[in-house]
């Protein structure tokens, strides 16, 4: 049973994400508040690890197969996205590249002045 | 005819969906070609063979119609319901990594922070330039995330999730393909920023990338797709107000 005891641990963090979801007059996904309350169950050691871990993993190695319905939607809604191909290519490739030298350089930057830092207090 | 077949059998997208995945999977592990991302050729032949085949759309996603409009629930939409409950899961390898976290908090908040406004900046400008309207615009703001996050993000302002889960994939795989000519390009070396740069800009698919780097690359990979999730749903409705 210890499956059963996983997966209603997940289920009622899903429900409860759903109902501050449901409460707070954000747009904020309920899946969203449901992360975040399973991370601070599991910084406050309300949860432990193991009590989630196997079906959590069995759940995020089964993600990309849960995208695939969505997905082939494309053949029924291109009416919605025939009309902006092109802005949605540029965005897809140029700010891709440009993302990724932002975060970065950006980290790069920060990592070696801290550590500059360090040497001189070091001194 | 083949359509009113396939719609007397439950169970039938669920099999589809999964043998095609298990099919992709394969491949992929025996090319290890980023461009045969197993997510991408199984959508592609499943489109493919609906097109080819004539069956419903509906159908496959959601089973055997129960003739009254609605459906048993046995299609492809079987994995969908778990998406929910994988999301919040994504808090696990995120407590697994607050270590990380605590090493470099300056560093990895600035860096995640700085892609997470570029993405949502340069998805207004490219908007902008194209005279595109909100919907269309809010569909975008996505797109560095992982779909998970970023669906429902798209679903809340108003977009087409269909079109934005399109566009996350399509996004993943091309910084995927590019992390190592950009890290080279931009002489990103230090492994906790070339990891966080797989993870900001390309989410599941950069960290998969980044796993080929080195274990800290992984690990702060994975950190970023959801540390740079949770910043974007933050930021994401207050860009949505722009245009």
């Amino acid at each position: 049973m210890k499956h059963l005891s996983q997966i209603t641990i997940i289920a009622a963090l899903s429900l409860a994400g759903e109902l501050l979801s449901y409460l707070i007059p954000l747009p904020i996904p309920g899946s969203i508040y449901g992360l975040i309350l399973m991370l601070i169950l599991l910084i406050l050691k309300v949860i432990r690890l193991p009590q989630v871990k196997a079906v959590s993993d069995w759940l995020l190695s089964l993600m990309p197969v849960m995208f695939v319905g969505p997905t082939v939607a494309l053949i029924v809604t291109f009416d919605e996205y025939k009309s902006f191909l092109l802005p949605l290519l540029i965005v897809a490739t140029v700010t891709t590249v440009i993302v990724m030298a932002v975060s970065g350089c950006t980290a790069q930057v920060l990592i070696t002045r801290s550590e500059r830092k360090e040497d001189r207090d070091a001194e | 005819m083949l359509n009113e077949f396939v719609s007397e059998l439950p169970y039938f997208g669920l099999c589809l969906t999964g043998a095609v995945y298990v099919a992709a999977l394969a491949l992929y592990n025996k090319t290890k070609w980023a461009i045969l991302n197993p997510l991408v050729v199984s959508c592609a032949a499943i489109m493919v063979f609906l097109l080819v085949t004539g069956i419903d759309y509906d159908v496959y996603l959601q089973g055997k119609p129960r003739g009254d409009g609605t459906y048993d629930g046995t299609g492809a939409a079987f994995f969908q319901i778990m998406l929910t409950p994988t999301t919040v899961c994504l808090a696990v390898p995120l407590y697994e990594k607050l270590a990380y976290l605590k090493k470099y908090p300056l560093a990895i908040f600035g860096g995640i922070l700085a892609g997470a406004i570029t993405s949502v900046g340069c998805v207004l400008a490219v908007s902008l330039i194209f005279g595109l309207n909100h919907v269309q615009y809010v569909t975008m703001l996505p797109k560095s995330i992982t779909s998970a996050i970023g669906m429902g993000v798209s679903e809340q302002l108003g977009g087409f999730p269909t079109v934005s889960v399109a566009l996350i994939v399509i996004t993943g795989i091309f910084g995927n393909m590019m992390a190592s000519w950009i890290m080279k390009l931009f002489r990103i070396r230090h492994p906790v920023a070339v990891g966080l740069a797989c993870g900001t800009g390309a989410h599941a698919m950069g960290t998969s990338r980044a796993r080929e780097f080195g274990e800290i690359e992984e690990a702060m990979s994975g950190l970023s797709v959801a540390v740079c999730g949770l910043i974007t749903v933050v930021l994401a409705p207050l860009m949505a107000g722009i245009l």
